[in-house]
């Protein structure tokens, strides 16, 4: 596993995690690029520099957890894992396939190094402030982060535990939220509107940083404030764009849930090599 | 000997007390265990836990679905983690992320519903679960349980924090009659006969348990033998109960709190149909109820030993 606190580095390991992410997607012929290419920094920052967890004792009670609320951008989530060691590389094109460990969302009935299975969006925020509640029953200075999708955060549950999360001041976990304004239907904005975002979850007593989410140097930053910021939890509000690093992807709802054809593949290849 | 004199059906606690009371013990013996209600603790009693365990105890508000899941992350990070709350809110309201968050994944979450059936009485059918024992065996990998005294349910809730899964368990919110002595042991995929008999065998649960035993004293006074078998674990059902009721019996009447298509009754008869088939009545309710006192509800559901009589008559009636 490379760990590295170094943006430039980390650039690059983003780069490949793209490419992962394309790759997959075009084998499964089906699955969700566009959410998953707008995390890719948050989730290579974290994994490769900012949290504490070892490949090689995926179970160490220490650790720190990584939960993807938004379940279905795991063509990112497996490429990191896999390029941190957890899980094959060259297995990554069996993502989706019967058997596969690279199920259509996270299952850790085939991925134990996975916090929780997602994919009923609304549902890894409460599970993560869970996952960093027990830490702090045990004295454990383990930190939880999750990722969470702008459209998923229209789920009730959402803000149930938002509430929650600020009345027990549990500030040994992140929220970031992949704002790419982009859901399945559309725009959010159209769909069901979020604006004044920052305002809600400050309103709802969580210390809320907002970056642009692929700025790695500016992630980091975030995640380092959120580590000082105590008696609150932080949310990090990163700012993204949907389908990010390849051109004909970004800022288009159609790449929410399709797979590139093998020509669209090559073209989106080309874009990240 | 007749079978009065065997069970004295006193009245003890009502099974969510004695969930409350289970819970401090289990906090006495292990610093693991904790637990989360979501603004009911007055009335589900975990309220005995936060007396006792202030710092262990996780208050979630008016928030079933959160608590649900908020309970599974701490039981996935290592704890003994249980969640409370009427069963018609943790069970419904809670339902996907029981799916998604404990049962799918094998999360160890206990979850306990309280106020279950039709004897919460008064406060009615929005209030009333009637399909809790349903939706728990539609989660794979969970056990559920249903006890029917203090006594059986301090044993199951000691027995839910050792199973190595998902639990649900399911309490009343009235009185319960006391089936049991202290020390009688329970396990998953248990059951136990209660009373002997060969004319036919009554499976029930929770309150119903009591009036399976008055129903079995009635029909004694006729002539009419009756197997009264307590079937507190759900599931895994112990089929080897059924089975020896159906070969011995041949005639059996299933009698439950709940709504009567989908609960025990189902679930004992698909046995039957797998094994050795045999006549059935079935006890239970067909739709919503209303308020009233518990006992002038459960009366005029059709819920009290009188109606498990009447089925027994009918099934001995068509009984080969």
């Amino acid at each position: 596993m490379t760990k590295t606190s170094n943006p430039a580095e980390l650039a690059v390991i983003a780069k490949t995690v793209r490419r992962h992410i394309i790759e997959m997607i075009t084998a499964a012929k089906s699955g969700h690029p566009g959410g998953s290419l707008s995390a890719t920094e948050i989730v290579v920052t974290l994994f490769n520099d900012i949290m504490k967890h070892d490949p090689s004792n995926p179970k160490w009670a220490d650790r720190d957890r990584f939960i993807l609320g938004k379940g279905h951008a795991c063509p990112v989530l497996y490429s990191v894992m896999a390029e941190c060691g957890y899980t094959p590389v060259d297995k990554l094109n069996t993502f989706r396939a019967l058997g596969s460990i690279y199920q259509g969302h996270p299952d850790v009935r085939f991925i134990p190094a996975l916090e929780a299975s997602t994919g009923s969006l609304g549902q890894g925020l409460s599970v993560g402030l869970g996952m960093a509640l027990a830490a702090k029953f045990n004295g454990s200075p383990s930190r939880t982060f999750v990722v969470l999708g702008d459209g998923e955060i229209q789920e009730g549950q959402i803000w149930e535990a938002a509430m929650f999360g600020a009345a027990r001041k549990i500030d040994n976990i992140v929220c970031i939220v992949d704002n790419n304004r982009i859901q399945l239907d559309g725009f959010v904005k159209d769909i069901m509107p979020l604006e004044p975002l920052a305002d809600k979850w400050r309103s709802f007593g969580w210390h809320t940083i907002e970056v642009d989410g692929h700025d790695i140097a500016a992630l980091q930053a975030a995640f380092h404030e959120a580590e000082a910021t105590k008696g609150m939890p932080t949310c990090v509000l990163a700012h993204t764009v949907k389908g990010k690093g390849v051109s004909f992807m970004e800022n288009n709802p159609k790449w929410h849930g399709s797979a590139p054809s093998k020509e669209e593949c090559a073209l989106a290849l080309q874009e990240l090599a | 000997m007749s079978v009065s004199t065997k069970y004295e059906l006193k009245l003890g606690v009502a099974t969510r007390e004695a969930f409350g009371k289970a819970l401090v013990e289990l906090g006495q013996k292990d610093p693991n265990v904790v637990v989360c209600d979501a603004d009911l603790s007055k009335s589900t009693y975990t309220n005995f836990f936060e007396k006792e365990f202030p710092e262990r105890f996780v208050e979630c508000g008016i928030a079933e679905a959160n608590m649900v899941a908020i309970g599974a992350g701490l039981a996935a990070a290592g704890k003994t983690a249980f969640v409370a709350s009427f069963s018609a809110f943790v069970i419904n309201k809670g339902f996907e992320q029981l799916r998604v968050t404990a049962a799918y994944p094998n999360v160890p979450l206990k979850v306990v519903g309280t106020h279950s059936g039709i004897s919460i009485g008064e406060d009615g059918p929005s209030q009333m679960s009637i399909e809790d024992l349903s939706l728990a065996c539609n989660l794979p990998g969970f056990t559920v349980l249903a006890p029917a005294d203090e006594v059986s349910m301090k044993a199951c809730i000691h027995l839910a924090a050792e199973i190595h899964g998902p639990v649900f368990v399911r309490a009343g919110r009235s009185k319960a009659a006391i089936v049991y002595t202290p020390g009688t042991e329970f396990h998953s995929g248990g059951s136990h006969q209660l009373l002997d008999g060969n004319d036919v065998a009554i499976f029930a649960n929770g309150l119903l348990v009591a009036e399976a035993i008055r129903a079995a004293e009635a029909l004694d006074a006729e002539g009419i033998s009756a197997r009264v078998i307590d079937i507190y674990c759900v599931k895994p059902i112990d089929r080897d109960a059924i089975v020896r009721a159906s070969t011995e019996c041949r005639a059996i009447v299933v009698a439950e709190e709940h709504l009567k298509d989908t609960g025990i009754g189902s679930r004992v008869a698909q046995v039957c149909a797998e094994t050795t088939p045999c006549v059935m009545e079935f006890v239970g309710l067909t739709t919503y109820a209303e308020s009233g006192t518990p006992e002038a509800v459960l009366e005029h559901y059709g819920l009290m030993a009188k109606d498990i009589v009447a089925a027994v008559k009918n099934v001995l009636a068509r009984k080969k």
